[in-house]
Formats: C-alpha cells, structure tokens, sequence
C-alpha cells in the first residue's frame, strides 16, 4: 500500500514537472516549416520554459484549426482572404511576416542557359499560347541565345501549395488574359501541363523531360543547385532571384504596406526587386485569455523579429527588411 | 432471460452472471458478433460523413457534379467526370495486365513448379505485397517514366498509332504509366491469393481428371482452375479496390491534369490523387465539400465496380453449371 501511494506521488511529481513547461500549439505552412521548426528549438533553448509545438499540415489547414480554435496560432503562406476572417468570431486575427520566399521557373533546355523571362512570355507560356521556345516573345527576352523549335512542356504544381498561390498571383499582376482565364490561388484550373506533386514531383519531372518549364521556391532550386531564370521585374530590369533581391521585394513594397500586412508583394517596385516573390505569414489572435501565453507568444514574436532573422539566410530564406520590421513591432502592441 | 434477471435476488443475479460467463459460445458469439458489427458501423458511418461534409458540394451542383469536366478552384466551379474516367480507366488497364499474369503466375506456383522454387516465389510475392505505394511511385518515376518516355510510348505510337488510343505527345507520365504500375502493385495480391485457392483444390480432383487420360496441363486448365474459380475471382476484387484507391503511386506518374483525354499516353487524373494533393490547401466550403464529395463519389464507384463484378460471376457460375 505504501509503495503504490509513492508511485502515485512520484507519478503525480513528474507529471506536474512535464506541465510546468509552457507549450504552445501551432499548425500551418509547410513552405516556412524548416525556419519554424529552428525557431522553435532556438527559442526554447533561450527560453526552457516555453515550447512550441508546430505541425506543417499546410497553409489551408493552419487557417481552419486556427479558425475552430484547435491552435494557438496558425501559419499561411497567404494573407487570410475577408472571408475566412469574416469566420473567425472569438478574437482578431493578426498577420505577422516573418521571412520573405521567392519563386523561381527553373527548365530542361540542353542547348541554353541563364534564360531571361518577362512577366507576358511566361503567362504566355502557362496559357499555352507559346508554344514553342523559339517563339518570337522568348527570342525577344533572349537576344543572341540559341532557342530550338521544340514543344515546350509546361510543369506545375499538382498539389494545392502557397507556391502556386504566389506564382499565380504573379501571372494575375503581369498578364490580363491569365487574370480573367486562371486566376490565381493555391491551386487553379491550369489551361495546360503536367503536373507535379510538391516541388520534388516538379522538379522531377522538368529534370527528366527535355524542353519543359516549371516553377519551384528558391530555396529547393539553391539547395539542389537547379538552373533557373530570371524575371523581368516592375522597373524592367532582369533579376535574378537569391536572398537580397527576395528581400527588396518586401522592401519596395513596404512604403505601401497596409496596416494589417495582408499584401502581396509580387512585381513589386523597385529596381533590384525580384518580382515573384512572397511573405509568409503568422497567424496570431488579437487576443489571448491565457496571460502566461499570451506573454509566451509576445515574447517570441519580438525574438522572431530580431535575434531570429539572422537565422533566415542560412536556410536561404531572406530575412525581413527593417522598414517592416518596426511595422510589426508596433503590431505587437495590439495582442490583448 | 433479461427480465427474470432483474426481478431475481441479487445473489442468483451474480449466479446467472457466472454461469454466463462459463458458457464459451455464448460470449464467443457476442464477442464476434460485436467484431463483424464493426465493420457494418465503420462504413455506415463513413458514408454518413461524407454525405454531410458534401452538403454544400452536393446542394449546389446536384447531379451536374457527376458529369462536370471543369475543376476550377478559382472560380469554384468543380465537376468529377475526369477523375471517374481517369480513376476507371487506370483501374482497368491495370487489371487488364495484371490478371492473366498473376493467374498465370499463381498456376504456375501452385501446379507446375518445384516446391522450392514454389515457395522462394511466393515469399517474394509476399514481400513485394507489403512495399509501401510511395515506394512504387518513387521508383516510377525514376525508372519507369523514362522508359516509357524513351523507348516504350515512341513505340506504340510508331506501331498503333493509328489508333486513337495511342497519339499525342510521349510525355512519359500518363494514363497508361499509372495502369502499369497499379498493375505492378496489384499482381502480388492476385498471385498470392489464386496461389492459396488453387493449393485448396482437392487432390482427388487432379487424380481423377489425370485418371481419367487428361494431360497436366488439361487437369489443371479444365479441373483444377474452374474449381479454385472463386478464390481467384476475389483475389481480382481485392485488386480492383486497391487500383480504384490506390493515392500516391498514381499521383506520382499520372501527369495530374484534368482533362479527358481519349489517348492512354496523356495525362489524366484520379478521384483519390486530388484528394490527396488538394484537401490540405484548399479554402472554402463548396471547395472542401467538392472534395469530400468525390470521396463519395469514389465509394459509390468502387460499390458500383463490386457489384457488377459479382453479377458478371453469378452470370458465369450460372453458365459454368450448365456445361456437362
């Protein structure tokens, strides 16, 4: 008898210590996962009292469970459309950018390399009105570059993705016809192509076809050392993506961001500024009844904006631009 | 009983209750009776879900759903017609592959071949049954679908081509690619199950066929196969159902558009490969509900493919008992 009231004290004693740390639950984007995931562990090891628990189920789920109330904080990869926020009754729902993502079209043309793309050839190309690479508009882009009068094989995503999201929204800003035909959003009714499952599945397939086109983010093409383009951005310059000109994305958009940073930065201004390229986004509520929480949270988000970014470039994310920065700072200040 | 139990004393209550307990059938019988109640439970509950979730889906589109060939998420208009051909179409030239050559494999394991060479086989067939899809799907796509892009495709268009069925552009992924390895993944369930069915035939049936002047091959085609008939035709279902659902494998090498397409070397798409790619990014109720409801969509297919394929045996089991 004694011995079972010890197991239950010691029992009862481990239980209340496992507790006493502050666990956070979060869910959403799988494109910013990596970077989260680091975060995550970092913050806990300054901060053992804390641990926050993120589960990658994509942008859309990160939206409902945030929704129904099952997380703390959700994540996406795409602002909340007024819909989904119209949903959401309990508190507000508060974006917060934390790194910033570029999308690059990476290709299989064995007789051309560092092919040069405007924002109108490449809608062409996903429309399916250039059909071939040595059509007129691609020669146009590529003066002086040996295009073959091949079929190009278009690939996209299969699976729905804040990828597609971002790459849609671009050939929405750059192409009426791709506006008013496709649209943009996780995933659209794609006039032509095949399609790949994740960025391994497209990438697969444009390694394995020869003259096919398709689209990954850039830290998949960095790390798998893929050949891609570059975009002829809002300024007219050709750019080519990496971790400084994603971030002059955000910077040449930041004078017009608005208050509460649901803002697409695709074909932003700026002349360095890599035109497809995009936020991704907490989710946190404008109000959090639980103070150790919400203190929690608060904490990290400040963590986040500072100590945090210097870990973006390492994973090729590029970091927040300090104009953006000191906006979200002041954010902060409205979690009740 | 329960009344007499409730009105007796207690003590001959707890009595009743041992000698209940001491009678093994009984308990047996609930016991596996509550089992196979499970099973009735799971699928009218899940049919029950996905009629409920599909409820936006379904009040908006009605029937229209079913013969749509528009998949629009933007301008959230969705219609299932290319995922049912591409699911059926897959489904059966998968089947078309991989019957006669699990059959055949199956009565060559069981009849002709040296029991160690029999049963090394069948360890084989066993392991490949248990291979994780990704596993096929991965491999696909790094062997199969270049094969097929470079050599296999270029030749069917060279020697079929004026066929409708074999036109077009040999991106490598397609319809025909997902039968292949559907078939690939389904002959291991037909040879290990017609395998054990043809083991169960009697041996009196062979002796007396053999008895009776007929070859090997004769008693084994003309006795011992019809005999082992329903076993090998369940082995096909189990098949079937695991090509109508199979997700990753065929997402993987099936080129994920959502067009109809007549030839078996364009890309198409299946009902379980969207749910898989899209359910976790999709926003909006007539959206997720339109997913949900090719759930449905798929669970009536597969009733639908059931049921024909036992009809077809009672047609030929019918037949069969008429023959002298």
């Amino acid at each position: 008898m004694k011995r079972q009231m010890l197991w239950i004290a010691l029992f009862a004693a481990a239980w209340s210590m496992a507790a006493s740390a502050e666990t956070i639950n979060a869910a959403g984007a799988t494109f910013p996962a990596p970077i989260y995931q680091k975060w995550f562990e970092e913050f806990h090891k300054a901060h053992p009292d804390i641990q926050i628990n993120y589960q990658a189920i994509g942008s859309g789920g990160g939206i409902r469970q945030l929704t129904e109330g099952t997380v703390d904080f959700g994540a996406s990869d795409m602002p909340m459309t007024d819909e989904q926020l119209s949903k959401v009754t309990k508190f507000k729902v508060l974006h917060f950018p934390t790194v910033i993502g570029g999308i690059v079209p990476t290709y299989n043309l064995p007789s051309a390399s560092s092919l040069k793309f405007s924002g109108a050839t490449l809608a062409g190309i996903y429309l399916g009105t250039i059909k071939k690479w040595n059509d007129a508009a691609l020669k146009t882009d590529n003066p002086g570059v040996n295009l073959p009068n091949e079929d190009i094989t278009v690939v996209h995503r299969s699976d729905g993705s804040g990828t597609s999201f971002v790459f849609t929204d671009y050939l929405s800003k750059v192409s009426p016809e791709w506006k008013s035909k496709v649209g943009s959003n996780t995933s659209v009714n794609w006039p032509v192509g095949l399609g790949g499952k994740g960025n391994e599945g497209v990438a697969g397939l444009v390694k394995q076809t020869p003259n096919s086109i398709g689209y990954v983010e850039l830290i998949y093409a960095t790390q798998n050392k893929m050949e891609y383009g570059s975009i002829k951005n809002a300024a007219g310059n050709f750019v080519k993506a990496d971790v400084s000109t994603v971030t002059d994305a955000a910077a040449g958009a930041a004078k017009e961001m608005p208050a509460d940073f649901r803002v697409s930065i695709t074909n932003a201004p700026g002349k360095t500024a890599y035109p497809i390229s995009s936020f991704t986004w907490l989710l946190i509520p404008s109000n959090i009844t639980d103070a150790t929480k919400k203190k929690s949270i608060t904490d990290f988000l400040q963590w986040m904006m500072t100590t945090g970014q210097a870990d973006a470039p390492g994973l090729s994310y590029s970091p927040l631009p300090k104009q953006v920065v000191a906006k979200e700072q002041k954010q902060i200040a409205l979690i009740k | 009983m329960a009344t007499a139990a409730v009105t007796a004393p207690p003590q001959s209550r707890a009595r009743k209750l041992i000698d209940f307990s001491r009678d093994g059938d009984r308990i047996a019988h609930l016991v596996t009776f509550l089992f196979a109640a499970s099973v009735f439970l799971v699928t009218v509950f899940l049919v029950y879900e996905l009629w409920i979730h599909s409820g936006p889906s379904r009040a908006k589109f009605g029937f229209s759903f079913l013969t749509g060939r528009t998949w629009d998420p933007v301008a959230e208009q969705f219609g299932a017609l290319p995922f049912i051909y591409g699911t059926v179409l897959t489904s059966l030239i998968a089947l078309l592959i991989s019957v006669p050559l699990g059959v055949g494999a199956a009565i060559f394991l069981s009849e002709l071949a040296p029991p160690q060479l029999s049963n090394a086989c069948t360890f084989l067939v066993e392991l490949l049954a248990a291979v994780p899809s990704v596993i096929f799907g991965l491999l696909a796509i790094f062997t199969l679908v270049p094969l097929m892009r470079q050599y296999v495709e270029p030749f069917l268009k060279h020697a079929l081509g004026f066929l409708p069925l074999f036109q077009g552009p040999a991106f490598g992924v397609g319809y025909l690619t997902a039968g292949l390895i559907l078939a690939i993944m389904t002959f291991p369930f037909i040879i290990s199950i017609s395998r054990e069915a043809l083991l169960a035939v009697p041996r009196e049936q062979r002796e007396a066929a053999l008895a009776l002047g007929a070859t090997k091959w004769e008693s084994t085609w003309q006795v011992v196969v019809p005999f082992a008939r329903l076993g090998i035709i369940g082995s096909i279902f189990l098949a079937l159902a695991r090509a109508l659902g199979e997700t990753m494998a065929v997402t993987m090498v099936i080129g994920n558009d959502t067009g109809i397409h007549t030839s078996l070397l364009s890309p198409g798409y299946t009902i379980a490969a969207i749910i898989a790619n899209e359910f976790t990014e999709a926003t909006g109720d007539i959206y997720l509900s339109s997913l949900v409801e090719l759930g449905l969509v798929l669970f009536a297919l597969t009733m639908v493919l059931n049921g024909a394929a036992q009809l077809l045996i009672i047609a030929t089991t019918g037949k069969g008992s008429k023959q002298p």
